[in-house]
């Protein structure tokens, strides 16, 4: 949400479950976890104060669990507690895949200038109570805005731990009402070639489109992020609004919407539609399933020079798993 | 012929500098960028795509002297094949350490997977091998020593190097095909002026 004006962030949430309803969860229904259960906002620590902490910490080569703990934040299980650092703001806005601003990394930051991010209006249609255009402020206005350090993983087999900050997907979509019909949610995003120059090739049918299942939607983790550390989100990173859902992989992250449709059939998804056999449209991160081009089983961490595993949904197995308990994740990839 | 030969006079002399710092220059270049950051977030991989770029490119360059020979009837254009040639060894050679050495770290067990898996790869690695023997046997000793006829039956290896080069990075790219499209189209014409049909003059002039 308008970061420039809007207050800090209340919080850092926290999204790890109690021990005690793990086991419940991997085979329950996809039906949405309610936020009381799974989302523990015990930790009341301002971002900066957290970074300053870390920083201090880490120059004086100790760390307490505690802090530690905290540093991980909702990146769950880091992998043998080991701490993983976010990527540098300067690589996470200068490496980017936004292929209306050209299909080199370096396009996106060199071109985004064009894009005008206010004033900016996003339409909500299909299967809700009341379908209308909404200003981009009115539409989250009262939201919650949290920060939520969350890995990012490209389906190029490349990572980052990134801080977003915005609001939950499911928050949005409680404002709009879906009908008790509605599957699934589609986001598309801004189509004007004046505003973005890469729509002029034809490399992507556009506008870029995805979506989820609806209940991946209201999942807790699934966030609309309007700004990323801690300040507005930067035009190459998908301004003003873009979707995170950081067990799938980035390309998942549609950028600049416009809008919101629900719906009660699959709809198409663009990477989906160009090389079907290699973009599915679940598109869940698995270091079991490969692209057909290249193995999924481990990835570069942006500014590390060792590949590192790739954790089954990004790690985020213990919150998602249960959303796909009993689907072949081989054949829905 | 005169005019021509008149023409190529001052890109005669200028020949040298030129092929060595086609085949050169992208050395300190590399060597700017990795020590001022301008590799990128993801210097690994760009170290991958530029060396792949510039071995594919003077894969191309030597392809096009013949066919500048016949279009000019330069014949001093010749000798600078050899290289430009063993160029596009040199760097083929660094595109594949990169790739085995820096982004699989030597890890040998995925490099052979990718090898059988991934017809890219394998396209790949088909072309830096293939390139090994030409290289090898580029000296004028080895000319002698297999003569002629056999040294060029044996360089015509080098056609299916590009092909297998060419479909390599259209198949590795995600999928802007612009590079591979402007590479392909370079040798389709490059391939077609070479094999003129018989009884076409050697040297034809270009306006």
């Amino acid at each position: 949400m308008r970061s420039a004006r809007e207050p800090r962030p209340r919080s850092v949430s926290r999204f790890q479950s109690p021990p005690s309803l793990r086991p419940a969860m991997l085979i329950r229904r996809p039906d949405p976890i309610p936020s009381s259960e799974i989302t523990s906002e015990t930790t009341y620590l301002n971002r900066r104060q957290f970074m300053g902490a870390a920083g201090a910490l880490a120059l004086a080569g100790v760390a307490t669990p505690a802090v530690l703990e905290a540093a991980r934040g909702p990146l769950g299980r880091g992998g043998a507690g080991q701490q993983e650092e976010l990527t540098s703001e300067a690589d996470a806005t200068s490496y980017n895949n936004f292929y209306e601003f050209g299909t080199g990394k370096d396009d996106p930051k060199r071109n985004a200038g064009t894009l005008r991010p206010r004033p900016w209006s996003v339409q909500v249609d299909g299967l809700v109570k009341a379908p209308r255009r909404w200003d981009l402020d009115e539409l989250l206005r009262g939201l919650a805005v949290g920060d939520h350090v969350y890995r990012h993983r490209c389906v190029e087999a490349w990572s980052m731990v990134i801080p977003w900050r915005g609001v939950l997907l499911r928050d949005v979509l409680n404002r709009v009402e879906p009908l008790p019909s509605a599957k699934f949610v589609e986001f598309t995003t801004l189509l004007d070639p004046s505003q973005m120059p890469g729509q002029r090739s034809p490399v992507l049918r556009w506008p870029y489109k995805e979506a989820l299942r609806l209940d991946e939607a209201r999942h807790p983790l699934a966030l609309l992020a309007t700004g990323m550390y801690g300040k507005t989100i930067p035009n190459q990173n998908g301004a003003p609004l873009r979707l995170v859902v950081p067990w799938k992989y980035g390309f998942k992250g549609i950028k600049s919407i416009v809008r919101i449709r629900l719906t009660d059939t699959m709809p198409n998804t663009t990477w989906n539609d160009a090389i079907p056999s290699e973009y599915g449209f679940y598109a869940n991160v698995n270091p079991t399933v490969d692209h057909p081009r290249w193995s999924q089983a481990k990835e570069r961490r942006i500014g590390e020079f060792l590949r590192r595993n790739t954790l089954m949904f990004n790690g985020y197995a213990d919150q998602v798993g249960s959303l796909y308990a009993g689907m072949d994740l081989r054949k829905f990839y | 012929m005169s005019s021509n030969a008149r023409g190529g006079q001052t890109l005669r002399r200028l020949a040298p500098w030129l092929v060595w710092a086609a085949a050169l220059g992208p050395l300190p270049w590399l060597v700017w960028l990795g020590v001022s950051g301008g590799l990128g977030a993801n210097p690994i991989e760009s170290l991958e795509h530029r060396t792949g770029h510039y071995a594919l490119r003077l894969l191309i360059a030597s392809l096009a002297i013949t066919p500048l020979r016949r279009v000019s009837g330069w014949g001093w254009v010749v000798p600078h094949r050899r290289t430009l040639g063993l160029a596009a060894f040199a760097w083929a050679t660094t595109h594949l350490l990169v790739y085995v050495g820096l982004d699989l770290v030597l890890d040998v067990g995925q490099f052979l997977e990718d090898l059988v898996k991934r017809t890219y790869i394998t396209l790949g690695m088909l072309a830096v091998t293939l390139l090994l023997p030409l290289a090898v046997t580029s000296t004028k000793g080895w000319i002698k020593r297999l003569g002629g006829a056999r040294w060029n039956r044996l360089h015509r290896l080098v056609y299916v190097a590009v092909v297998a080069a060419l479909v390599h990075i259209t198949w590795a790219v995600k999928k802007d095909l612009t590079w591979p499209v402007i590479y392909i189209a370079i040798v389709v014409v490059l391939f077609a002026l070479r094999w003129r049909p018989r009884g076409a003059s050697e040297t034809v002039r270009t306006a």
